[in-house]
């Protein structure tokens, strides 16, 4: 069976630990590192496995650090 | 750092489904974290990518957190004294009507100390956009009280909130330029969720898509949070924008073909 499956990639250099992408994923795949980048701030990280590439949380990031893919993949 | 849920055989450009457009300039923003800024900033920027038009496109940027819009946007960009952008963006338009023209203004600079180049360029019906981002406050500058200000509302200028009977009321300038018969198109959006951040994108390019039929001035307000200026978390700003500022500054369209937009 197909089925579809996205990845995220995050800056982390560049994310500001706004945590407004977390808010907008349907699937809960975002959280917080605790490791915080050379800014100083904590980055998003993906914890789950359900990410769609729906691309919400990468058009209301404030800085753009998100990139999106998606693609069908077969289920094994 | 090690990625647990990292998918590497989908990171192929075959698969990618959304990345930041070119247009904005490879480097981090000045805005803090969270501000609704950035979101406006790449909308924008992605509709004249779509449009094909940013070789053609010239913006002028305002005084305030988004002086530094022209470090941001990879276009052509002049910076006007507070205020000010809509009377150069009148003269850039007349002087090379073939090209899009565009002001951005944060509350303070649009209907503050520019209340009267607002008013008048619109009055004028000029063809361009002016995208005004109302935070409710002077980002900037720390957070003083602007005109679109809450009654009520706590700045670092009305430290007890803002009291109308003395501090006046909240300035709806977006209902008020629409009432004038030089602007076309005017709307109110926001980019606090997905959704919102689409329909400003659809906003936005209606206006750029106005700009060819020169029938006046096309007019996106964008409800943002200051968070910083609010002193709140960036995802307790949008949720307190929501509550409060929704209510003033309902979102949707004002004005549509040069006609009010009658709400039921
Ligand atoms: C002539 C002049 N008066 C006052 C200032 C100080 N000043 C800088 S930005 C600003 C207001 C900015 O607020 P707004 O336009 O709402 O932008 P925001 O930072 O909230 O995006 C003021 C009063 C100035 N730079 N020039
Ligand atoms: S692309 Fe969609 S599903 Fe995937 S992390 Fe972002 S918001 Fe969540
Ligand atoms: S919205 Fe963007 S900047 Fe904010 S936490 Fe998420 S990835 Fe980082
Ligand atoms: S002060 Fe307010 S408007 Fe300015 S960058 Fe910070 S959050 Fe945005
Ligand atoms: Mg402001």
């Amino acid at each position: 069976m197909a089925k579809i499956k996205g990845d995220i990639v995050v800056n982390i250099e560049r994310c500001k630990g706004c945590e407004v992408c977390i808010a907008a994923c349907p699937f809960t795949c975002i959280a917080m590192s605790e490791e915080v980048n050379s800014k100083g701030y904590h980055f998003a990280i993906k914890v789950n496995d359900e990410c769609t590439g729906c691309s919400n949380c990468a058009l209301v990031c404030p800085d753009g650090v998100i990139t999106v893919y998606r693609a069908k993949v077969t289920a094994e | 750092m090690e990625e647990k849920f990292a998918h590497p055989e989908l990171r192929k450009p075959e698969h990618l489904v959304y990345k930041t457009t070119d247009l904005m300039v490879d480097c981090p923003l000045s805005y803090c974290p969270g501000c609704g800024h950035g979101v406006v900033h790449r909308m924008l920027m992605e509709v004249l990518e779509e449009k094909e038009i940013a070789s053609k496109t010239i913006g002028v940027n305002p005084v305030g957190c988004s002086v530094l819009a022209y470090d941001f946007m990879n276009i052509d960009m002049l910076g006007a004294a507070h205020g000010r952008a809509p009377a150069v963006a009148t003269a850039i338009k007349r002087l090379w009507p073939d090209h899009y023209v565009f002001t951005y203004q944060g509350d303070g600079d649009l209907a503050a100390i520019g209340t009267a180049e607002t008013i008048h360029a619109c009055n004028r019906g000029e063809n361009f956009t002016i995208i005004f981002i109302n935070n409710g406050i002077y980002g900037m500058t720390g957070g003083q009280m602007a005109p679109t200000t809450l009654p009520g509302m706590r700045t670092s200028t009305s430290p007890y909130g803002r009291d109308i009977e003395i501090m006046g009321h909240p300035l709806k300038i977006t209902e008020l330029i629409a009432q004038l018969p030089g602007t076309y198109y005017v709307t109110r959006q926001s980019v606090q969720t997905p959704s919102a951040v689409r329909k400003t994108k659809k906003a936005l390019r209606k206006a750029f898509d106005l700009q060819d039929q020169k029938k006046g001035i096309s007019f996106v307000e964008v409800v943002s949070n200051c968070n910083s200026g609010w002193k709140m978390t960036p995802v307790q700003s949008n949720i307190w924008m929501e509550e409060n500022m929704f209510p003033v500054y309902p979102l949707g369209d004002i004005k549509v073909d040069g006609e009010l937009v009658t709400r039921s």
